[in-house]
This record gives C-alpha cells, structure tokens and sequence, in this order.
C-alpha cells in the first residue's frame, strides 16, 4: 500500500496563541481523527516538532563533524509535525488530509513515499 | 498520400481488400485507440507504458493495415496488439516481471482483456474506461496546465508537438511537463477511477472547465484551423462525456453552450481576422445546423429543472440564436437568466454580461451605474469595452473612445485588438445613434 506523509507548516510570524478553548476543541478533533486512523490501519507513524531554532544541521567537512544551528533553509516556513499514513491512493490520502485539515485549522502538505521492499 | 483507386471486383465471391493508406490509417487509429488506451491504463496501472504500447501497435498497423487491409474490429485489434505489445516490453524488463504477474491475473488465458470495452464496477454501474481517464487527466492534484497537456494528448489523440503548437510552448517544455505529470500520477498513486459520490460534484465541475477552458483556447484563433483543432477536440470530449453521463444535466449543458458558440465562429471574424461583435455578426453565416442541435439539447437539460452555470450560459446563448437581427433579441428574456446565473455564480464577469443585458433593456445609463459598482475588472478588456460603447450611447463620445483605447491596450489577441482600435478610430467620426 502505498505511503504518504501528511505535513503541517507553521508559518514564522503567524503564531497568534489559540485559545483554551480552540485549544481543546483541536486536541479532541486530533485525538479522534488518530483513533480513526488507527482502526482503519492507516496510520503508520506520527510526530508534532519543536521549533526550527532547536534544530541542529551536521556536515562533513575535510572528515570532520562540523554542526550548526538552525535548520537548513532560512524560510519562512517549518514543519510542525506530521502524520505517515498507508492509504489505498492518492484519492483516500486526501480524504485524511481534509480531516487533518478540519482538526488542525492548517494547510496540510500531501507527500507520496517512494515505495520500498516489503511495501 | 493519394488513395489507391478500388480495383474493380474481382472472381465472384472473393472478399474485395480494401488497402488504406497511411493517412487512412492515422485517421481511423486515432478515432479508435482512446479506448483502447484507456483500458490499457487501467490494466497495467501505467500511463507511460500504455502510450508506449498503443504507440508500437500503430507502427505494426501502419505496415499490416496496409497491406492485410482493415481488421474487421480496428477498436479490438489496437488493445490487443498493444496489450501484446506491453507484456513483450514488461518481459524484457526485470522490474516489470512483478507488474507482469498481476497483469497475467488480470487477463484471461484467451487472450480477451476483462471487460474489454465496459467493466461492472460497484453499486452495479457500467464504466467505461475513458470516462475513468477523463477523471485521471482532470485530477486537481495536477497543475492546471498538465490537466489540459494530458486531457490532449490521452483523450485528444493529439501529438506532443500539436499540444505544444496550440499553448505557444515548445515541444521541449511540452514533453517535460506530461513527463512531470505522468510522474505524479505514478509516484502519488493518482487513482484511475470515477471520484466518489461525495466529491464527484466537484470533480466534474473541473473536468468541465477543463474542456471549457480547451475550447476557449482554440476560440481565439481566427485562422482556419488544421486538424485537429482544440475547438473540435473540446466538442468531441464533450460529446463523449455527455454520453458517458447522460444523467448529468451540466455535463450536457456544457455540449449545449459549446455547440450554440460554436455555431457563431464562421461570422465571428471578418476577412482580416478582425473580431465581428455579436451585434454587427452576419447572422446568414451562423450554422443552423450546430444551433439546431445546441438549442434542443439545452431545451432538454433545462427540462430536468437543475440548472447550473453551464445550462444557463447555454440558454443565453440559445436566446441570442433565435433572433433574427440583433434587434429582434429577446432582452428581458436574457436578463432574466442573467440575474438566475449572477444568484448561482456572483463573479464580476458574469455580473459584467449581466450589465449589457440590462443596458439593453433599460437604457445605456442603468447598464453603466451597474459596470460603474464592479470591482476587480479594471485589467480585463471587456470591461472597459461595455463602458466604452454604453458611454457612446449616452452621447459621451469622447471619453467612449478614450476607454476603448484602453481596451485596445489590454486586449488579449491581435484580432480583437484590431476590431477595437478600428472602434476607436470610427467613434471619433461618428454621433451616437
């Protein structure tokens, strides 16, 4: 089956803090929509991201480690958090995506896995 | 090519063997392959191979057509050549010994694709495999130009290069972006299938506009058009959908308005490829024939009583082919089904169309305090047209002609831009009517 994964980014700038109440409301909303993705067998794997300025690039460089703050790209955008689902296609992937957008009020980015052995 | 004359029959009861030649055989493979293309993508799951096999099978007809005459079934002979055709290639690629084993369960062991024409699909309804294709290549997670790039080459039977020709892009960057496109449907797992209940509404609204927008695109070109002509593949696509879904009223709705517009092309543009306005249009060059069809079929999806954007675009248009002279047009009628369309739709341009409806009906004056409260216009041609003739007719002819210019300047194509310029220059000359 194939797989995808299902992205949310957050945007520097646009972090106006929800309320209690918004707050809750998208925890149930989020606590559903993975309950449902687990009986279906869909869901694969789920992760919510700390903010870029925690995130910590590695190189190489002459054979020697070299770290370095911050993500990769300066952008505007990060990714928040993500969920990886098995879907049958493209058409059912977007019908989670929807009901991810419902409960988290954001975009949410639809990315096919390239498919692997065993998969 | 120049056809071979028929020889004349030959002993009793011999079979005369009539040879096309190569023209015959582009012509009748392409009427014929679309199908088989279509079943062929929904059997080997893969869009590139199937266009690669169909494309071996018309090389082999080419030579064997030629020479063995026409196979009684040339529909059937093109999926099963083909289909032969990718297992050969499937055969001698190593990755494709995996896909071989599910199309091999696919196919019974007489050689017959399942379903080679229609398959049972849920809830007892019969799908054909290009009303499936027309889903795929209309799927709106592709960009809106590789919706249009492959809706033309799958189902319009068109070369890459004729695609490229007809958007003003190279061949080059035409055959990158199906390239692309056919890349996303494979890695993304873009289904070949009729959408769901719940989102077909909205799949067919832009697989409609797709066609509408094909149509449009091909409108714009005065020139006497080669074969084959976005216009012509539009209808034809539309055609098949209307067929492939009789019960869908905007389906036919969209045939409707594209055949009563078609219908008008012959007078739409003067000998030197000037744009002629519905007004000054020589309503003798309007075909009766595409108008007799486009009115009967809106008559009969407005009948159902589930009129959409579409049905009432058409019946605007069905109200204009019935006038004799510009004169003798029903107004109230159109406004009517304006202000119905304007309920369904409330964008500017349809409340643009709207407006010089009313103008007719009420005067110049009620048509520009309309135009005069529209936003987001100012850098459409059209706009600025309506106000420039409504400005004319309340006597205002300078500043008519001064907003015409500015039409000409945003116009989109040299013919209409010419029609607009030549307006301009006659307004200065000329005391409103």
């Amino acid at each position: 089956m194939p797989q995808y994964m299902l992205s949310v980014h957050m945007v520097e700038g646009d972090d106006r803090q929800p309320t209690q109440e918004e707050m809750e409301l998208r925890m149930k909303r989020l606590g559903e929509l993975e309950a449902d993705m687990r009986a279906s067998n869909t869901w694969q794997f789920s992760a919510r991201l700390h903010g870029p300025d925690t995130a910590t690039v590695v190189r190489k460089v002459d054979g020697r480690r070299v770290t370095s703050d911050g993500p990769f790209a300066e952008s505007k955008e990060h990714l928040g958090g993500f969920y990886v689902i098995e879907a049958a296609d493209l058409d059912e992937a977007l019908d989670w995506a929807e009901r991810t957008v419902d409960a988290t009020g954001m975009p949410i980015e639809v990315w096919p896995f390239v498919a692997t052995a065993g998969h | 090519m120049s056809r071979r004359p028929a020889t004349s029959a030959g002993a009793p009861g011999t079979r005369r063997v009539s040879r096309p030649d190569a023209e015959e055989i582009g012509r009748i493979f392409r009427a014929q392959s679309g199908r088989s293309l279509a079943t062929l993508i929904r059997v080997l799951g893969d869009v590139a191979l199937a266009e690669d096999a169909v494309q071996d099978a018309f090389a082999i007809a080419l030579e064997r057509w030629a020479r063995d005459g026409l196979p009684p079934n040339p529909g059937g002979w093109i999926t099963t050549t083909a289909r032969n055709r990718a297992l050969d290639r499937l055969r001698r690629d190593r990755r494709g010994r995996e896909l071989l084993d599910e199309v091999a369960r696919l196919t019974p062991d007489d050689g017959e694709l399942p379903g080679d024409e229609f398959e049972e699909a849920g809830g007892g309804r019969v799908v054909d495999d290009r009303l499936q294709l027309i889903f795929l290549c209309c799927h709106p997670a592709l960009s809106l130009e590789a919706q249009v790039a492959l809706t033309l080459r799958l189902l319009g039977g068109l070369s890459t290069e004729q695609v490229a020709t007809a958007f003003l892009v190279t061949e080059r960057t035409m055959a990158q972006r199906l390239v692309r496109a056919k890349r996303k449907i494979a890695a993304a797992h873009i289904p070949f299938r009729v959408p769901a209940d719940r989102q077909l509404p909205d799949r067919l609204d832009a697989v409609l506009g797709i066609l509408y927008l094909i149509y449009n695109a091909g409108a714009d070109q005065p020139a006497p058009l080669g074969e084959p002509s976005l216009r012509a593949e539009a209808l034809r696509l539309a055609r098949l959908l209307a067929g492939l879904l009789p019960d869908e009223p905007e389906v036919a709705g969209l045939l409707a308005l594209l055949l009563l517009t078609e219908s008008r092309q012959a007078a739409r543009y003067d000998e030197d490829g000037s744009l002629v306005l519905l007004r000054d249009q020589d309503r003798a060059r309007w075909s009766r024939r595409l108008i007799a069809e486009g009115q009967q079929i809106a008559r009969a999806c407005l009948r159902r009583d589930h009129p959409g954007p579409y049905q009432l675009q058409a019946a605007i248009n069905a109200v204009h082919a019935d006038a004799i002279a510009f004169a003798d047009t029903d107004w109230p009628q159109i406004v009517a089904l304006y202000d119905h369309l304007l309920a369904l739709d409330p964008s500017p341009v349809v409340a643009l169309n709207h407006a010089i409806a009313v103008a007719e009906v009420d005067g110049p004056q009620a048509g520009l305090a309309l135009i005069d409260a529209l936003d987001g216009l100012d850098r459409y041609h059209a706009f600025h047209v309506a106000r420039g003739e409504l400005l004319f007719r309340t006597g205002d002819v300078e500043q008519a002609r001064e907003v015409l210019v500015r039409a000409a300047a945003l116009a989109p194509t040299d013919a209409t831009r010419r029609h607009l310029r030549h307006r301009a220059e006659q307004l200065a000359l000329q005391q409103p009517g």
